[in-house]
């Protein structure tokens, strides 16, 4: 249920950041950010931050690298949770 | 070569619309701002373009204002992508740019208070929290870069930065880009943020009024013996530039024609120095800008001056009398616009390119509001009557504009009524 939860918001996170042709419904869990949400590698930066203020963490670098898919996102999310 | 567009975002009016309605009722858009006085400034009057967040919200995408901090930038924005509008041009598809358009769009700093931002998250050792907008909105070029992205443009998209001189400067870029088959049209102007960390350095000059803070419309009287410096001011300019066959192709409204124009420094020699003009180098350009533009001194009907309300003003009018070799009753009409508009600094030049141009159209010279005591020596060179302080109807044929900035940098430019 929170894992549900944690990935309604990430949605919300990144919405703003989706060019035109990509909608939010388009989103879904194994979705590539750069590669399948056409999102601007520059603003992937932005969406940590956001990721950050929102659930409360951290990312480091190693983090942000391998944040590639929603999915990563989510484990990383629910791994830095686990730790606080 | 002629004017297509023309867009503005100036502290006495937001719009074609309400910045006539200013210059021609000599409306002031100087006010007091209760931030210098908290910061214990000399000058708390300033001028800033009054905007809504309503307002921003029509240029820029909901991700474009995340975290959007540079006010010169939004400014820009609005102004360009006005004059690129009310020329009748749309954005490039989806697919391919705009080849034949280009933009020339320049600044003194830009994005001072997003600086600030980065400066405070960097050294709290915060780096990373910076965000992936902090160099866009602060690099120099970030006016140009994203009225480049907005419109499309395919031709040159660079910023050009000579302090007070910019906006004229670049209206003789522009020219000169066209001039040479480079472009079929420019998008030109210029911006310039507001606020304390901008305007606190010519404070500490102490070439600002210190006496109107309570009498903020009075405080900027530029050719007046009473003088007592320039009010800081901010906001852009813009207008579109093109080759009249471009103009004629489109059907496009015109609004004048660009005659030509010249840049020179006077090298801070011969009296010039990093604050003051050499004066030789003022005269040089005024009568360059008349051979470029093959026209001869008794052509010129109007002048808008730089004349920016401290004690230089009658020093830049003997050079226009020099250099013309015009003075008493047949000087032409002379205005200046910072006296309701403060002064703009990098922006100065483009918002006052547009005033002038707009005289055209309005058949009127605008008046200098705020001339209660014209300044002796400037009266002993130029007949009362040729310094209306309002507005008269009178529809000149063909107009000079020039920017002096710091550096000792000049430009002049000459505007002519478009007739078919």
């Amino acid at each position: 249920m929170e894992k549900e939860n944690h990935y309604q918001q990430l949605k919300g996170i990144v919405k703003p950041y989706l060019p035109q042709d990509v909608t939010v419904d388009d989103i879904c869990p194994d979705s590539h950010f750069i590669n399948e949400l056409n999102i601007n590698s520059a603003n992937l930066v932005d969406i940590v931050l956001d990721v950050e203020d929102a659930f409360d963490i951290t990312l480091e670098n190693d983090d942000m690298d391998q944040m590639q898919t929603v999915n990563d996102a989510l484990d990383i999310i629910d791994k830095k949770r686990s730790l606080k | 070569m002629v004017i297509t567009g023309l867009g503005i975002c100036a502290p006495n009016g937001v719009g074609l619309r309400d910045f006539t309605k200013s210059l021609k009722e000599g409306l002031t858009g100087i006010s007091f701002h209760q931030e210098l006085q908290d910061l214990n400034f000399g000058c708390q009057v300033a001028g800033k373009p009054q905007l809504t967040p309503e307002y921003i919200n029509k240029y820029f995408t909901s991700l474009q204002l995340r975290g959007l901090n540079a006010s010169g930038l939004v400014y820009g924005v609005i102004a360009g992508t006005d004059a690129w509008t009310d020329a009748g041009l749309s954005k490039a598809e989806e697919d391919e740019p705009d080849w034949d358009s280009g933009i020339i769009f320049g600044t003194g700093i830009l994005g001072v208070d997003k600086f600030r931002e980065s400066i405070h998250l960097v050294d709290e050792g915060n780096t990373r929290r910076l965000g992936s907008t902090s160099v866009i909105q602060t690099m120099a070029s970030g006016i140009s870069a994203y009225l480049g992205g907005i419109l499309g443009s395919g031709n040159q998209v660079t910023t050009n930065s000579s302090a007070c001189t910019t906006g004229t400067e670049g209206v003789i870029m522009a020219y000169d880009r066209i001039r040479s088959g480079k472009a079929k049209r420019i998008l030109t102007g210029s911006c310039s943020d507001s606020g304390p960390y901008v305007w606190g350095g010519f404070d500490a000059m102490r070439i600002l009024p210190r006496n109107y803070n309570d009498s903020p419309a009075k405080a900027s009287k530029p050719l007046s013996a009473s003088a007592s410096g320039f009010v800081p001011g901010s906001g852009a300019g813009a207008l579109v530039l093109e080759s009249l066959e471009s103009a004629l192709d489109r059907g496009a409204k015109i609004y004048a024609e660009v005659l030509g124009g010249a840049v020179n420094s006077g090298g801070q020699r011969g009296g010039g120095s990093m604050t003051a003009p050499n004066s030789l180098s003022v005269q040089r350009c005024i009568k360059m800008a008349l051979e470029n533009s093959e026209i001869e001194s008794k052509d010129i009907e109007a002048i808008n001056g730089h004349l920016t309300a401290t004690g230089k003003d009658p020093v830049e009018v003997l050079n226009w009398s020099l250099a013309l070799e015009r003075s008493g009753a047949d000087f032409p009409y002379l205005n200046s616009f910072k006296g309701i508009m403060g002064h703009g600094l990098a922006a100065a030049g483009s918002m006052e390119c547009v005033a002038a141009v707009l005289q055209f159209k309005e058949g009127q010279i605008f008046g200098n509001p705020n001339i209660e005591d014209l300044h002796p020596e400037i009266e002993q060179l130029v007949h009362k009557s040729r310094i209306p302080s309002k507005t008269i109807n009178f529809r000149p044929q063909t107009i000079a504009k020039a920017s002096f900035g710091f550096g000792d940098v000049n430009a002049c430019v000459i505007f002519k009524i478009f007739k078919d």
